[in-house]
């Protein structure tokens, strides 16, 4: 039921079915014109797709060792780029809730800078200010150092935002039995937050996973990388990127589902505090 | 900090691309996503598919994957163009699917109530969309579509990282690759450029956000 329309009678609906008809004859005709214009320029050609569907060609087991080391190494970067970010970000929230006016002052200056800067712009600048100040590390570094610059940022926030949505009365509480802030915070509300948090926090996961197909700039063998060099020999960009591409929808349509089942399932669990901000939801977090 | 204050028209025309590539393909994905977000509150089932498709796709697909695909795919099947537009409708396709999500979510946040108070009182279709349902839409539709535009002046140095050049990332990569200069201040030139297009993005943003919030 939306708000644009009523439930149908019989006469919409029958216009329905024909617009419905209409439509679909036309999104066949466009997808049939794509995949003759696609066969006419010769993609369908087990020379284009033998490496990466047929099993019997000697380049195919080599084909998905590759990609299975770069989604590996994907995995990897984005794995080490939540824990770092969600550490950073943890502190930069508590530290900003507790802390003297000057010091807050600093982390927002911090979190809006780097609120602005591209992740690629973090990504390239990790990996090449931290050698010319004499830091040499493994390229992995770079690309999660650069990734967590940016999340942890954004982290920080939602964690405010967690903290923020719980009912004053805890603090309160908390405060009334003698805790400091600090153990208020870490006994008292934190635990509470993250929470609230997960649906957001699962999201941004999909957000860093997405981002590590930026490492090729710096040359880390990341999936993207991989088919990148897997190309050049293979000579089927369209194909290989195709790939690329579904192995990324999958994990991320898998991780997105994952944060809407257990926002629902804390919806329903949970009695919803009165009186409090609303909890970041797993949309807000799933920003491009 | 020589070398920002030496560079500055490189970085002057850097800002300038960058916000040539943002604009043009902040049209093209709000286009995109409106006529989107249209075929997913459709009432016909192979546009709503073809909605929630290209929501899913895209807004699963890393934008460097969906540049590459564009820029070494379609040369594959006979279209030749630019980087630089093969760049723009990258970015295009990529920010329309956020922008289709914006745009359905506040027509969705509107309550079936309205429409059907406004039908109860005799107004027509083209009346309730456009007195009852559309203002109010719109003002949820504000602040995740700002939101999602910003984002998308940010990830147009993916553009400038696939290869088009001339933009700020491309101004930044360009001035400590080539000219060995201290990568720090260069790193700050281009926060400063980014801030620059971000920061009155912002500001226009939440001047549009109080000009359409009202208490509900």
């Amino acid at each position: 039921m939306s708000v644009l329309y009523d439930i149908p009678g019989p006469r919409s609906r029958r216009r329905i079915l024909i617009g419905s008809l209409i439509a679909g004859a036309v999104v066949l005709a466009v997808l049939v014109v794509v995949v003759l214009r696609l066969a006419e320029q010769e993609q369908f050609t087990a020379e284009k797709w033998g490496p990466l569907l047929d099993p019997t060609t000697e380049e195919f087991p080599l084909v998905w060792q590759r990609i299975g080391l770069g989604l590996q190494a994907t995995l990897a970067a984005a794995a080490l780029a939540v824990v770092f970010s969600l550490v950073v970000g943890t502190l930069l929230a508590v530290t900003r809730l507790v802390s003297a006016p000057w010091y807050r002052w600093l982390v927002v200056g911090v979190v809006e800078l780097l609120r602005g800067l591209p992740v690629v712009v973090t990504i390239f600048f990790a990996a090449r200010a931290l050698p010319a100040l004499g830091i040499d590390l493994p390229i992995l570094a770079y690309l999660v150092i650069g990734l967590t610059l940016y999340n942890s940022v954004i982290i920080a926030e939602i964690v405010r935002a967690g903290v923020a949505s719980l009912p004053r009365g805890q603090a309160e509480a908390a405060a009334a039995v003698g805790m400091t802030r600090g153990q208020s915070l870490r006994l008292i509300q934190l635990p509470q937050a993250f929470r609230v948090m997960l649906p957001a926090l699962i999201s941004q996961l999909v957000v860093v996973l997405k981002d590590t197909a930026l490492g090729f700039i710096i040359l880390y063998p990341e999936l993207l990388r991989t088919a990148q060099i897997i190309v050049q020999t293979t000579k089927n960009p369209l194909q290989m990127f195709f790939v690329v591409a579904i192995i990324f929808i999958v994990i991320n349509y898998a991780l997105s589902r994952l944060a809407t089942y257990v926002e629902k399932r804390l919806s329903r669990s949970t009695t919803t505090p009165t009186g409090a901000a609303p909890a970041p939801s797993a949309q807000e977090g799933a920003l491009v | 900090m020589n070398a920002v204050t030496d560079n500055l028209g490189l970085y002057g025309t850097g800002v300038l691309t960058t916000l040539q590539i943002s604009l043009l393909s902040g049209l093209g994905a709000l286009v995109l996503g409106t006529i989107m977000a249209g075929f997913r509150v459709s009432p016909a089932p192979p546009l709503q598919w073809v909605g929630s498709a290209w929501v899913t796709v895209l807004r699963n697909t890393p934008l460097s994957v969906v540049l590459f695909t564009i820029a070494f795919g379609l040369p594959e099947i006979g279209v030749n163009g630019s980087f630089f537009w093969f760049g723009v409708t990258g970015l295009a396709l990529y920010t329309s699917a956020f922008v289709c999500e914006a745009i359905r979510s506040g027509i969705n946040s509107v309550a079936p109530g309205q429409a059907e108070a406004a039908r109860s009182v005799g107004m027509t279709f083209g009346q309730t969309l456009t007195v009852v349902v559309l203002p109010q839409a719109v003002r949820t539709v504000v602040p995740p579509l700002g939101n999602v535009l910003i984002a998308m002046i940010k990830n147009s140095a993916i553009v400038g990282a696939v290869g088009v050049g001339g933009d700020l990332y491309s101004v930044g990569v360009q001035l400590t690759g080539a000219g060995g200069l201290a990568v720090i201040p260069v790193l700050i030139g281009v926060a400063l450029g980014y801030l620059v297009l971000t920061i009155p993005a912002g500001l226009l943003l939440g001047l549009a956000e109080r000009k359409v919030a009202i208490a509900r």
